[in-house]
């Protein structure tokens, strides 16, 4: 027999409180835990699929001549443009200081050039865009093309609308501008401006249009997870400073901050049950204590000093508070596992067992024990023998 | 040579604003190996006398000398291992601990000492036996009858070889016939050497003492000598 024998034999004599006490830390732990790892995986979730959604930043020159829209946004027109942009400018975007959140940055070229398929077919007007597929490509994850990728510089890639108009199919071949290239895929419609474009080789469209070294405009993905765009908006103007850097897609940002949202209603809801918790078990403890005032009386008689008591009192409830914080835990975490999926709208995401956020839970449950417990410990420490064993 | 020596004790208890004098001026002196009877009418300071030379209760006024210590001139946190170390408490209502076996309330002194855990248990086996109680070890002590909680507690007073054992009115709570049970004990333990301090207001309980002690209204009325 030690110390804490008595602790455990009495929370196993008293099971029904036992169990109140346990339920009521292990409920509070496994919210805790629920509402920490679901608002983060639905945030990391919704940061990899922002990583899809295309670009959010939009360097276009700065201009006030003519104008023609791309993606919702007026841009200069090409051919009154006198302050263009530079492809070398473009890749100062790297060297900001939020280089890190930096995705894709994919410059465009666009022009209008005449196009006529066969030899004898009519000459007809129509919007390229010289792009680096590898960055478009990944850029506009939402492309669908039928037929395949372009592999050289003689490919194009078009949109439905064009295919149409044209009549042209996979493999098909057209004269842009004189010069001969083969159609290797047809964009699915996407119901935006790329339906009436054709994609070309950023080198061949400022072939094409003698504009060797320029672009129209840059579109970049910064992943913006953990820092404001505006920021990096900022930053890119810094380097850049003829161009005309605009923050796009505003519904990210606001979805973004509901997300953040969540995550402090998460933390304020589980502040919350943490306190009640707390105050359960220190009512608790302390009816627990007043109750016990004759056995504690009995073991200060004995020569039990005041420590010991308050080692008695304190190892119950840390006992109670351990097993609390690996309970809630493990149900926190197991419960996570199945409603991440749910919540996150993908099968795809994984809760792995959390170490920090394990010790985290054993940490803030034996806190919230010594917290509730360190003044009805204290309170049995100070009782007096005499005053007890003549209470009854 | 005297184990215990009170030098003009006095107590008042203080509840609210009205003062009980429980104890008024009290001398006494008791030998090595002495077995005392306190008598006296109910509420005339026998409880309080004998918390006082066990040194749970510091008195108004006066010393206590236990083995030569003056016990409260000791801190509180000295007073209980001098509690641990000198005295086994007796109790009217035996005191046990309900969810603790026989064998673990005899232990509980020695749980804060550092014998061993072979040593603690052997111990408390070998005063149980003493007792009368070595059948009974694992159960609990609602399943023994009075007499035997109170050899339990006697056992529990005994484990950690005090020089003095104080008892509250040991056989206020028991028939009269497993009260001599227990006084006859209480006489063997003496016989082995134990000083012993019983409080009883049973006069039946004095034939089995040296020396009866008599308490009224807070004074010793005068000493009488037992044939
Ligand atoms: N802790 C206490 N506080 C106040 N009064 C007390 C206390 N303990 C005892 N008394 C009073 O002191 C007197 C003596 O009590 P006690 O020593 O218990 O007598 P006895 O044991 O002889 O019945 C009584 O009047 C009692 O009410
Ligand atoms: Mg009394």
């Amino acid at each position: 027999m030690k110390l804490y024998s008595i602790s455990i034999k009495n929370l196993l004599r008293h099971k029904l409180r036992t169990f109140l006490l346990l339920f009521v830390l292990v409920l509070a732990i496994f919210t805790f835990v629920v509402l920490i790892t679901i608002s983060r995986v639905v945030n990391e979730n919704f940061a990899k699929q922002l990583d899809e959604y295309g670009a959010n930043i939009l360097v276009t020159p700065k201009s006030n001549s003519l104008s023609i829209t791309y993606g919702g946004m007026m841009i200069s027109s090409v051919e009154y443009e006198k302050n263009e942009l530079r492809e070398d400018d473009i890749l100062k975007i790297r060297t900001i200081k939020n280089r890190e959140n930096i995705s894709v940055v994919s410059p465009k070229l666009i022009g209008i050039v005449k196009v006529n398929v066969g030899s004898n077919s009519l000459m007809k007007s129509a919007i390229i865009c010289g792009v680096n597929f590898e960055s478009e490509f990944k850029l506009k994850k939402w492309w669908k093309i039928l037929g395949r990728k372009p592999s050289g510089k003689d490919e194009v890639v078009i949109g439905s609308e064009v295919a149409r108009s044209f009549n042209l199919k996979i493999g098909d071949v057209v004269n842009i501008e004189a010069q001969v290239f083969k159609v290797s895929g047809i964009l699915e419609e996407t119901g935006s401006q790329d339906d009436l474009m054709i994609f070309a080789d950023l080198r061949s469209v400022q072939d094409l249009l003698k504009k060797h070294g320029t672009i129209t405009l840059a579109e970049v993905a910064a992943l913006c997870y953990n820092c404001p765009v505006e920021e990096i908006v900022r930053q890119i103007s810094d380097v850049l400073p003829n161009a005309k850097v605009t923050a796009i897609k505003q519904l990210v940002e606001s979805r973004m901050e509901v997300m953040h949202r969540f995550g402090k209603f998460s933390f304020g809801i589980s502040g919350i049950i943490l306190l009640i918790s707390a105050l359960i078990i220190f009512t608790n403890i302390l009816a627990s204590v007043n109750e016990r005032t004759k056995e504690i009386g009995i073991l200060r008689t004995i020569g039990y000093k005041q420590n010991h008591i308050m080692r008695v009192i304190l190892t119950e409830i840390l006992v109670i508070s351990f097993v609390s914080g690996l309970l809630g835990y493990l149900l926190g975490w197991g419960v996570s596992m199945i409603v991440s999926p749910i919540l996150s709208g993908t099968t795809n995401v994984k809760v792995s067992f959390d170490w920090i956020l394990f010790i985290l839970s054993i940490f803030i449950s034996l806190g919230i024990g010594i917290i509730a417990g360190i003044y009805p410990a204290t309170k049995a420490s100070k009782i007096d023998p005499i005053v007890a064993l003549r209470a009854l | 040579m005297n184990l215990l020596e009170l030098k003009n004790v006095t107590k008042h208890y203080l509840t609210g604003s009205e003062v009980v004098k429980a104890l008024e001026d009290v001398t006494l002196e008791v030998k090595y190996g002495e077995f005392v009877v306190i008598m006296g009418p109910s509420g005339s300071g026998k409880s309080t006398l004998l918390s006082i030379i066990g040194g749970l209760n510091r008195p108004t006024s006066g010393t206590v000398v236990v083995d030569g210590i003056d016990i409260y001139s000791l801190s509180q946190e000295k007073l209980a291992d001098f509690r641990r170390e000198y005295i086994g408490f007796v109790f009217q209502s035996f005191y046990l601990i309900p969810y603790l076996t026989v064998l673990e309330n005899v232990m509980l002194p020695l749980i804060v000492t550092d014998y061993t855990k072979e040593q603690k248990i052997a111990k408390a086996k070998e005063i149980l036996e003493r007792v009368g109680l070595s059948s009974k070890m694992k159960r609990f002590p609602d399943e023994l009858s009075g007499g035997e909680q109170q050899r339990v507690a006697i056992a529990r007073a005994l484990v950690n070889e005090p020089l003095l054992i104080l008892a509250d009115e040991p056989t206020g709570n028991l028939d009269s016939l497993t009260g001599i049970e227990i006084m006859k004990l209480f006489k063997e333990l003496n016989d082995s050497g134990k000083t012993i301090i019983v409080v009883t207001h049973n006069p039946e309980n004095a034939k089995f003492a040296d020396r009866c002690v008599y308490v009224k209204d807070g004074k010793l009325l005068g000493i009488e000598v037992l044939p």
